[in-house]
């Protein structure tokens, strides 16, 4: 997996408990970002995921230096950075809104960061071409900004700020303004031009869908902190809070009581008597109460009798067409969903109201942090 | 129902008739003024046929060459000095981090729209009184400084204007892409801010040309521009020549404003 190789990368971005506060009328203040520490290494695929307001995009802007951290340092390849304005950084950014230069052409645009950085006519117009021959728009090099459309603008603004060969670039929720299916086209571009450029880049979204297709690690915030870094796997199956099993995915939360506990696993005894063993976020030592979680798909639903985890009854059946989503109401209290993949033939033998068993699949369980 | 969702003034009655009254009485002086700088006559107000004599007689009037000389030599000073300091005050209310005094800096750009021309006719008029006084100075520095100065806050609009409506991302993405505040601000805001340049540019000179009252107050002897040198001739014989003069000069406002209104709507 390519996760493993990039993990003995050098760091290509490490924030130090960087802290950023706005200072607003009088007692107006602001705390965009809390002590944020995270490294982000070489030829990466890093993303910030979160709800508009968690600090993603001015963690972004400080790593641009479009504002100044309050506290704390952002070193790029180990050289404080923090201090340095944004046209002294080796770092690029395409812009949610693209800000392509409305006066110039594809091509003009394009060459603006080489031909600032002072480099040859030659040398603009080879790494021009170049560029435009990556993201596939040649034939629109003379062109108006104005005259193409939001997808081609979304290229033209990938490649200019591809072309100075900036070592890390920044990009804040370029999709958004896209539609579903460019959007889709988008991310595998944007996951291939990632790859052939060997370019660490840094993507902030609020999509999660967007972060688990695209991502080598994702970094999950809220509220001005990280709440937990990890590849798209870790963090969708082994979310370490309450807010990350929220944000991504659907999840199933219970109650229950530790039984006993291993380096990085417990015994739980969930509602209605049934032990499971859960896996345990990093350097948690739980005791009593805890709450677990179980994504929809982690579990199956069984016949009354059978072995099974949970038991409840039948209160509703959902067909999405992929798959088939199961509302039980649990004998203990509570709602647990369970998701089944559909295929042809096998119309489901459950009906409303029927007694059912539901069943884990093994390590399906994760104890949360809080 | 369907009717409250497009109301329309035009339907109201007597609505025609209120707008072309308006209309007419607003432009059938002008008109009136336009038709009689064609009469053949020497009267303005009995039609004698068609001629261009007193267009030919104006163009050949010594004293108007001078008068529309100075007044483009004038006109043309104020507005570039006037738009130069307006670009810069633009930029300055617009491209900083609000700070103390700002609303008071962009009341005190705006504050000469606000006082009556008279008065700052009469303040400039004893103001520069006590310059001559002292330096013996009679040139036409005083009514370059006075137009230049009540120039400002007109060039200032348009300006502002645009820059208010520019997307302050472009900015930051030229920084982004290596460029200096002063590059990016050559490359990027300056080519962005022409149109409302050009049209700062352009108010600030039809201002300029118009002026009277300031003019009047604050010239020299034998400094004429030509609404005063117009002003002046009404004081004795009246003749269409005026009406030629007149007609000329509606025409070239009408053109400047006409540029101007394209120049600001095309390119947004």
């Amino acid at each position: 997996m390519p996760e493993v190789d990039k993990a003995d990368r050098r760091p290509a971005i490490e924030a130090k408990n960087v802290s950023k506060v706005f200072q607003g009328a009088a007692q107006d203040r602001v705390t965009a970002l809390d002590a944020v520490s995270v490294t982000i290494r070489e030829n990466e695929f890093f993303t910030l995921l979160g709800p508009s307001g968690c600090g993603k995009t001015t963690l972004l802007r400080l790593i641009a230096g479009f504002d100044f951290p309050t506290e704390g340092e952002i070193l790029l390849y180990g050289e404080d950075i923090a201090p340095l304005p944004p046209h002294k950084r080796p770092v690029n950014t395409v812009f949610q809104s693209y800000a392509l230069f409305p006066h110039m052409t594809v091509g003009q645009n394009i060459g603006f960061g080489l031909e600032m950085l002072g480099k040859s006519k030659a040398e603009t117009a080879a790494r021009v071409d170049q560029m435009l021959k990556l993201v596939q728009m040649q034939e629109l090099k003379n062109r108006r900004t104005s005259q193409i459309s939001g997808g081609q603008q979304q290229r033209v603004a990938l490649a200019r700020a591809l072309a100075p060969h900036p070592k890390v670039l920044l990009l804040d929720e370029p999709l958004s303004a896209l539609d579903y299916k460019l959007r889709k086209e988008m991310q595998i571009e944007l996951k291939r031009l990632q790859h052939e450029t060997g370019i660490t880049f840094i993507f902030v979204t609020q999509d999660q869908e967007e972060a688990l297709t695209m991502s080598d690690r994702i970094a999950v915030m809220s509220r001005g902190k990280i709440l937990q870094i990890g590849s798209p796997r870790e963090i969708y199956d082994r979310p370490a809070e309450r807010f990350v099993a929220n944000f991504i995915g659907e999840t199933n939360f219970l109650e229950g009581d530790t039984v006993s506990t291993q380096a990085d696993r417990a015994m739980v005894r969930l509602p209605g008597g049934a032990t499971v063993d859960a896996g345990l976020p990093q350097g948690l030592k739980p005791s009593g109460k805890v709450t677990v979680v179980v994504r929809p798909e982690h579990a199956d639903i069984v016949k009354a009798g059978q072995p099974a985890t949970l038991a409840g009854a039948l209160s509703n059946i959902v067909y999405f067409g992929t798959d088939t989503h199961f509302h039980v109401a649990l004998d203990t209290g509570g709602e647990f969903i369970v998701r089944h993949q559909n295929s042809r033939g096998n119309e489901s033998a459950f009906a409303v109201g029927e007694k059912v068993g539901i069943a884990f699949e093994p390590d399906a369980a994760q104890v949360l942090r809080d | 129902m369907a009717n409250a969702g497009n109301f329309s003034v035009r339907r109201l009655t007597g609505f025609t008739t209120i707008a072309i009254i308006c209309f007419l009485s607003l432009y059938t002086p002008i008109l009136t003024l336009v038709i009689f700088s064609f009469n053949a006559g020497t009267s303005i107000a009995i039609w004698e046929g068609f001629s261009w004599r007193w267009y030919e007689r104006a163009w050949a009037n010594e004293q108007v060459q001078e008068a529309a000389l100075r007044s483009l030599q004038i006109a043309s000073f104020a507005a570039i000095v006037a738009t130069t300091f307006a670009t810069m005050a633009a930029i300055a209310t617009t491209r900083t981090r609000p700070f103390r005094g700002l609303t008071a800096i962009y009341a005190f750009v705006n504050t000469p729209l606000m006082v009556p021309e008279i008065v700052t006719a009469i303040a400039l008029l004893i103001f520069f009184a006590s310059i001559k006084v002292a330096t013996g100075y009679t040139g036409l520095g005083y009514l370059l400084a006075a137009h230049t100065a009540f120039c400002i806050p007109f060039a200032y609009l348009p300006i502002r204007a645009r820059l208010e409506s520019m997307d302050l991302t472009l900015e930051t993405a030229a920084a982004d892409l290596y460029a200096t505040p002063w590059r990016a601000f050559t490359r990027v805001t300056l080519p962005l801010l022409w149109p409302g340049i050009i049209g700062g540019l352009m108010l600030a000179f039809v201002i300029s040309l118009d002026d009277v009252v300031i003019t009047e107050l604050v010239k020299s002897a034998g400094q004429e521009t030509l609404p005063t040198y117009m002003l002046g001739q009404f004081r004795r014989v009246v003749t269409p020549e005026m009406n030629a003069i007149s007609a000329v000069f509606l025409g070239i406002s009408i053109l400047i404003v006409t540029l101007f209104f394209f120049l600001t709507r095309k390119r947004n």
